[in-house]
């Protein structure tokens, strides 16, 4: 068979985590991060070729690419529901393999350098190894619970992975609290995945046969009230839909699930590279893409619950970004933003105008520029991240405080920071340019509101960007701290990914025609340039770049000091992420824990553990009592055992 | 007379080779030498009897209906198979010891001819081959316990046990007789035709009498007597043995014997079967609980164990839900097996490292010097008091979903109140936990090697126990056969 090998994708860093996790204390750095790093290089071959290999077969009849299961095999049979473990190549599964392996390979290389002499070198190519085959498993899923529990196993090595430096507190703190926020969320996909499976009898991508089934389902309702049961069978379907959003929404950290993505920057700078702005985290988002098919057919209404939390996310993570200081959480705050942009451009699409078709490429534009995006953004942001690192490595510290004028010291590290501030900023023809504007575009098609706000937030994306830029490689330089060490550029092993993230940020909007790879409806579709949207986006995103400029270039920076004294309040609280996390402390500390946790904890005290003590009581005191019973004689066994045999014949013969 | 009809015996006619070739093979060989090659040479022969058992598990019958092979029935020889086989491989260590190295050779014989008896009698098709096949089952066993007869208690287990053993066989043959005088008939199919047409008090009477008598091999309660000193005193590989192998065998026996035999009767032995899990599950916990030796402890836990194995048989009167209860059975004793084997074999290695004492003092800070050792036993343990992912909550569960399956109210108060004494047990099999991981002693139990028999044996316990509950192609296997 064609894809007979496509197993290994999964099996290399499986086997992978195993030598490491097991033997990898024993080993040398090297040797352990070699092992890693090959086995990775192995699953990038291996995805490219598949990718390629898909992409390039034959459509059908119909124009579409044809979905592909290599394998799918039931791990545990339950009556007519099954849970099975596969792999799944469609056009999205094809290019999530190509993103996660070579943002994962990247930051395989790269850690070489950044993570050199760290204690427990091996432990971390391991969790990146466990990360790795996770994400692959998640998004080669066939079937809805496949993806859960590989997206359960994202979250357990995202907590590894963030909890890497555990002596530190603040580290503990940050992936526990990732970790709880994350599974807080996976509770309602996971009720989501029940009532789906337990309505529509199968949890498989194949959505064709489901539709029969949902008919089923739906068919008790009709013996009644038509009406009334369009109304009820029709809401099953939303309700597991945005239960399983509300998990995504999680994962993807949407507001107000987003409060863990800031503090799990505590994480090494490569994991927040790869986990916490390429792929993880745009979790949630190729969860509504996989099930977009069910979402625009049976609940395209419950679709603007997506709009508004991603276009408000959207907003509220680019107004926070604008006040922080500490760089990588600038970082992380945009990746939120720009996560939102996808989130709303896949809510953003309409059901069709024709009649009797549901996919539809022009009305769903949205679905191909959110994913277009997740490419581009997965590339140019790993970029930023990794760039980010190779400043910390250099000037031991996050905060722009102790930055400044860095570009002599850095100039690899500063080009392709640069380049990929402009990507992210919407300039053409770097990719973010391309995506961006799709995403605008199908915004505008929705609803005018929805597409400037959108475009406001294009603009302050470009602001803060590039306040970072001027704070990190312009502005006053850190005298005292450089005098102590010169900063200096980064290894080999640091700066290869970043000119290869680079040259992929510029060249894969233009160079290739992302509309045939990935469209709503599966067949071709070219992407063409609204020139009045492109026009006004770029221009927008030229002026906010002007501003930061104005603002920020210069050594001393008068005008930001004069907007803090102006507005003093509103830069605390955005420096302060608007209060969310006081607001999560004060809900779970004040009102939580003393009402009803604190009565729980007296039932559980007084009433079930006063229960359990008595039966531990009493099951004690009966084990005393016949304890004479088995005294070592055996011809009181023999009575025993006659009188037994006895009294239960004179019972049987009584009833 | 067919001679070809011996084909359709193949577990059997390979234990008779089996057993031949030990005896050549003990006689040819001084008993005075170091025979190092004994040892694997029986744990070869076992794997292959066991492989050869997997592979033919054609349903049949030979010489007239005695002997009738069924596929649940070769499941169960496979299991137990490879159960001896795990008994053999641990054995070396008190195999190879100066005061029982002669009697090597004994020793497999009677544990090969054990096994057969048991295999004859899972496989009969008439009371008396069904007997027989007990016996032949039951006197090794005496021997087995009386193997270290200058040590300990074995020779007072022994005459416990043969004494005890001799009681129950007279009672069951009285059973028997009884069963027969009412109906006239022998041959299973023969007495279950009789059944049909009524019976009369005399067949419970009988009926009762019968199931006493494999109610002793599989040491229900009130029935249970003999085991705690006779495991006490026996060998702990023979305990071992004991514990998993025979009780094994005539549950599986019993099962098949309720649900195609007595399925007429299914009313009463319903009723019976509620009362003697009932008292087998609680008695067993409560008595358990009190106990200092371990040995005699896992007697009373088997006891209690013994009691959820039954579990699965009370639904098997309903022919349409008869194969769930068959195949919970038959999986509960699968992992049963490996998870008790575990612990004897624990036991073994650090009673021979301990003057032979088997109290449970002596376990305390075990994982202070034995961490590996320690570590596997609380694996087994928690797999004996069904602590999730271990294989034993599945089984477990599996026991519980096929009484539920039965339907009536007594079912479901006899799962619950097994429910209340899984936990009862799993405080006591904490306990042991408890002394190895916290409990302090001035002298803890010296590091010690094990040698390479016991970590084998302890390896595939311990992969039974991680694996055979996740992977459901164990339970499909079983559920297949059934």
């Amino acid at each position: 068979m064609e894809y007979s090998y496509v197993f290994l994708i999964l099996l290399l860093p499986l086997l992978s985590f195993l030598v490491l996790g097991l033997a990898g204390m024993k080993m040398s750095h090297k040797a352990a991060g070699l092992i890693g790093t090959l086995s990775l290089g192995a699953v990038t071959v291996l995805s490219y070729y598949t990718a390629i290999t898909y992409f390039t077969t034959e459509r059908l009849a119909d124009g579409t690419l044809p979905t592909i299961v290599p394998f799918n095999f039931t791990w545990l049979p339950l009556g007519s529901l099954s849970f099975d473990l596969g792999f799944l190549l469609d056009p999205i599964s094809a290019m999530m393999l190509i993103v996660i392996s070579t943002v994962s390979l990247m930051v395989h290389i790269y850690s070489f350098g950044y993570m050199h002499g760290e204690k427990g070198f091996e432990r971390y190519y391991a969790f990146l190894s466990l990360f790795t085959m996770s994400m692959l498993g998640l998004v080669v899923a066939t079937n809805i619970f496949q993806m859960y529990m590989f997206w359960e196993l994202v979250g357990v090595s995202s907590y590894l992975l963030i909890g890497f430096y555990y002596p530190l507190h603040a580290a503990v703190h940050a992936s526990k609290k990732a970790f709880i926020v994350t599974r807080f969320a996976d509770m309602f996909f996971l009720i989501g995945i029940l009532i789906y499976g337990y309505y529509v009898g199968s949890f498989s991508f194949n959505f064709t046969g489901t539709e029969i089934q949902m008919a089923e389902c739906a068919a008790p309702f009709l013996q009644g009230d038509v009406s009334r049961a369009v109304a009820a069978g029709g809401l099953i379907i939303p309700t597991a839909l945005v239960l399983m959003f509300i998990g995504g929404a999680g994962k993807s950290a949407m507001f107000p699930l987003h409060i863990w993505l800031p503090d799990a920057m505590e994480g090494p700078t490569p994991v927040s590279a790869l986990i916490h702005a390429a792929t993880m985290v745009v979790a949630g988002v190729f969860q509504i893409a996989r099930l977009f098919p069910l979402w625009i057919q049976y609940a395209p209404d419950q679709m603007s619950i997506v709009v508004y939390v991603g276009v408000f996310t959207a907003f509220y993570a680019a107004a926070i970004a604008c006040a922080q200081s500490d760089i990588k959480r600038v970082l992380a705050f945009s990746t939120i933003s720009q996560i939102a942009f996808m989130m709303v451009s896949l809510g953003v699409c309409l059901p069709s105008h024709e009649a009797g078709v549901v996919l539809d490429n022009h009305a769903q534009l949205g679905y191909m520029a959110s994913m277009f995006h997740l490419f581009t953004h997965a590339m140019f942001k790993a970029c930023l991240f990794l760039g980010a690192g190779c400043i910390i490595h250099a000037v031991h510290s996050n905060e722009m405080s102790a930055m400044g004028g860095l570009r002599k010291y850095m100039p690899i590290t500063h080009i392709t920071f640069l380049l990929s501030c402009l990507a992210i900023a919407g300039i053409p023809p770097f990719s973010g340019f391309f995506s961006k504007d799709e995403i605008i575009t199908a915004c505008f098609q929705y609803s005018p509101v929805v597409g400037w706000i959108m475009t406001g937030v294009a603009a302050m994306t470009a602001f803060y960007m590039f306040r970072l830029y001027y704070g990190i490689f312009w502005g006053t330089e850190n005298k005292e701290l450089h005098a102590a060490h010169t900063p200096h550029e980064a290894p080999w092993t640091m700066t290869f990914p970043l000119i290869f993230l680079t040259l992929i940020t510029i060249t894969c909007g233009w160079a290739v025609n992302f509309g045939s790879f990935v469209s709503a409806s599966g067949k071709v579709y070219e992407i063409h340039l609204d020139t009045q949207i492109a026009i006004t986006s770029t221009v927008i995103a030229l002026l906010s770049i002007g501003l930061a400029t104005y603002i920020y270039k210069g050594e001393k920076q008068p005008i930001a000091e004069k907007m803090y004294k102006m507005f003093p309040r509103l830069h605390r609280a955005a420096y302060k992420r608007f209060y969310m996390d006081e607001v999560y402390m004060f809900v779970t500390h004040k009102i939580l824990f003393r009402f009803v946790s604190k009565p729980v904890a007296w039932i559980d005290e007084k009433i079930i553990n006063g229960f359990i003590d008595f039966t531990a009581w009493s099951t004690n005191e009966s084990g005393e009592s016949i304890r004479s019973w088995q005294n070592g004689d055996v011809r009181t066994y023999a009575v025993w055992f006659l009188t037994g045999a006895v009294a239960l014949s004179l019972i049987l013969l009584a009833i | 007379m067919n001679y070809s009809q011996f084909l359709y015996m193949v577990p059997e006619a390979t234990l008779v080779a089996i057993l031949i070739i030990a005896f050549i093979a003990d006689f040819a060989s001084s008993k005075t030498a170091e025979r190092k090659w004994f040892n694997p040479l029986m744990c070869v022969m076992l794997l292959v009897q066991t492989v050869v058992t997997f592979f033919c598990g054609e349903p049949a019958e030979a010489f007239g209906g005695m002997y009738v092979a069924t596929t649940a029935a070769n499941v169960m020889k496979v299991i137990l198979a490879a159960g001896t086989l795990i008994v053999v491989i641990q054995s070396r260590n008190w195999m190879s010891r100066p005061d029982t190295a002669f009697k090597e050779g004994e020793f497999y014989m009677l544990v090969v001819s054990t096994l057969l008896g048991m295999n004859m009698m899972m496989s009969a098709g008439h009371f008396l081959m069904f007997f027989l096949g007990l016996e032949m089952a039951s006197v090794p066993m005496a021997c087995l316990v009386a193997l270290d007869k200058y040590r300990h208690h074995s020779a007072e287990a022994a005459a416990k046990f043969i004494l005890t053993a001799t009681f129950s066989s007279g009672v069951m043959l009285y059973g028997i007789s009884f069963l027969y005088g009412s109906t006239g008939a022998l041959y299973f199919d023969d007495f279950t035709a009789a059944l049909n047409n009524g019976f009369s008090t005399l067949t419970i009477i009988g009926l009762v009498f019968f199931v006493a008598g494999l109610g002793f091999k599989i040491s229900l309660v009130p029935f249970h007597f003999w085991t705690a000193d006779t495991y006490q005193g026996a060998p702990t590989t023979v305990t071992g043995y004991l514990s998993v192998i025979s009780k094994g065998a005539a549950a599986f026996t019993l099962c098949t014997l309720l649900m195609k035999v007595f399925q007429p009767m299914a009313a009463e032995w319903e009723m019976l079967m509620y009362i003697l899990i009932v008292a087998s599950i609680t008695v067993g916990n409560l008595m358990a609980i009190r106990q200092s030796d371990l040995k005699r402890f896992m007697a009373f836990s088997s006891i209690s164990q013994a009691g959820y194995i039954m579990l699965a048989v009370v639904g098997v009167g309903n022919p349409a839900i008869a194969a769930y209860g068959v195949t919970a059975l038959s999986y509960y004793v699968l992992i049963y097996v490996v998870a008790n084997m575990a612990v004897f074999t624990v036991i073994s290695a650090v009673e021979e490292n301990n003057n032979g004492t088997t109290a449970m003092s002596s376990y305390d800070g075990l994982y202070k010097t034995n961490p590996k050792l320690a570590f596997l036993m609380t694996l087994a343990l928690f797999s004996l008091a069904g602590i999730p992912p271990f294989a034993g909550m599945f089984s477990k569960f599996f026991v519980f979903m096929a009484a539920c399956q039965q339907g009536s109210v007594a079912a479901y108060v006899v799962v619950f109140i097994a429910l209340i004494n899984t936990v009862i047990s799993l405080y006591y099999y904490l306990l042991i936990v408890k002394a190895m991981y916290i409990n302090n002693d001035s002298e803890p139990l010296p590091t010690f090697k094990s040698d390479c028999n016991t970590r084998l044996a302890l390896a595939l316990c311990t992969l039974g126990v991680a694996l055979f509950g996740v992977c459901s192609c164990f339970y499909e296997w079983i559920f297949a056969a059934a």
